[in-house]
């Protein structure tokens, strides 16, 4: 199973970024097989709107079914549900910390949206 | 004659500009309000209703038993109003501007469209000043198709003074373009030349004759006078900061109704605007 984490920069032990639409990069971690790759979010970085739903686009095209993010807006969650991809909420400080963590079980599903959109 | 009037920076006095002109010339005048998230002008006007009409614009609606997935309809929408999560896209209607791309753009014709209400446009009459208004439904983001509607109001042969919302983004685009002159309301601020500078920038890139009115004028330096001589662009009117402006503003009441002796200096700015339209330097 794939599972993405928001990223400030393109390596496993780069800061975890806690934004999720404007996170520059996506690190996409292959369970299975303990390899990873870098997804750029650079055309949601650059939107001036629907970021977090351009950013659910481009996890849901990586394969993977469950994000790892510090916060979710209401339009991005809906976008993620939609495709299907569980989002975990945490405040690890890198993700290589936010993986172990998840590992370890330590990590709690967000059921509901826990962030404002811009517009709302 | 469509006269602009804008600003880079909220609050430099758009709406006081645009109410008391219109009041001040006496003629037949029609003032839109195009600042479609917080209308004012009528708070000045008091007119009497004479009409309101709901606007909505097209969204897609999608036949999913002829979409194949094909996600061009993703692809094409630059607003992420309608997306590919997968088999089916997904809307998200709050964020479409209406263009019709998606329904173009498909190759099974799937997509379809339904009316999704984004708010009003509202006419009102006060003395001289036929006023139109938009007024945007709570929650909604796309303010852009309500402006165009308040603009498809225009009657031909009676002049037009259209209050625009601040800034440099979408609406004031829609609110500007086919205006025959924009006058950029600004104050001799650090604050008003730096947005200032900004209106300058979209309005040359609109291609729409400009000049700028300073407000408040003597409240603080001459940097944006000296901004306008470098770059050429004509001072058209100069208010003066007087505190009695201010009082009058604040209770809801017209400035040149008030204070009679400013009526000169909105007529003045008229003739001005009127013969750089028709006499171009």
């Amino acid at each position: 199973m794939k599972i993405v984490f928001t990223a400030s920069a393109g390596d496993i032990q780069a800061p975890l970024d806690s934004r999720f639409g404007r996170a520059p990069m996506f690190v996409v971690y292959d369970l299975d097989d303990d390899t990873f790759k870098m997804a750029s979010n650079q055309e949601s970085w650059d939107a001036a709107q629907g970021a977090g739903i351009h950013s659910a686009e481009v996890v849901a095209r990586t394969g993977a079914k469950a994000l790892v993010t510090g916060h979710c807006g209401p339009k991005a969650f809906r976008a993620l549900a939609a495709a299907g991809i569980k989002v975990f909420s945490t405040d690890a400080p890198t993700v290589g910390e936010a993986l172990k963590r998840y590992r370890a079980g330590d990590l709690t599903e967000i059921a509901s949206v826990d962030v404002e959109g811009h517009w709302e | 004659m469509i006269l602009a009037i804008a600003s880079g920076k909220g609050g430099t006095g758009k709406t006081t500009v645009s109410v008391n002109l219109a009041r001040a010339l006496g003629c037949e005048i029609q003032l839109l309000d195009c600042d479609v998230e917080q209308p004012n002008a009528h708070l000045f006007l008091q007119g009497k209703p004479l009409g309101s009409e709901p606007v909505t614009v097209s969204i897609p609606l999608v036949d999913e038993s002829l979409c194949d997935g094909c996600c061009e309809c993703g692809m094409f929408c630059q607003y992420h109003a309608i997306v590919c999560l997968g088999a089916k896209p997904f809307l998200f209607a709050e964020m479409c501007h209406g263009c019709g791309g998606c329904a173009l753009v498909c190759p099974k014709q799937a997509i379809g469209e339904t009316e999704r209400r984004i708010g009003v446009v509202e006419t009102l009459r006060a003395q001289n000043v036929t006023l139109v208004q938009g007024r945007l439904d709570v929650g909604v983001a796309t303010a852009p198709p309500l402006i165009r509607a308040v603009k498809a109001r225009i009657q031909g042969g009676t002049p037009v003074i259209l209050d625009a919302p601040p800034g440099t983004s979408c609406p004031v685009v829609a609110t500007i373009r086919g205006s025959d002159f924009v006058a950029l309301v600004t104050e001799p601020t650090a604050f008003g030349l730096h947005d200032f500078r900004l209106a300058v920038g979209t309005v040359r890139e609109a291609g729409i004759p400009f000049g700028v009115i300073v407000n408040r004028m003597g409240a603080g330096d001459d940097r944006v006078h000296a901004y306008c001589q470098g770059e050429g662009i004509p001072v058209l009117l100069e208010i003066p900061d007087d505190r009695r402006i201010a009082e009058t503003y604040s209770r809801g009441h017209l400035v040149v109704d008030v204070l009679p002796e400013y009526g000169g200096l909105f007529r003045g700015l008229w003739d001005e605007i009127t013969q750089r339209v028709e006499r171009p330097a």
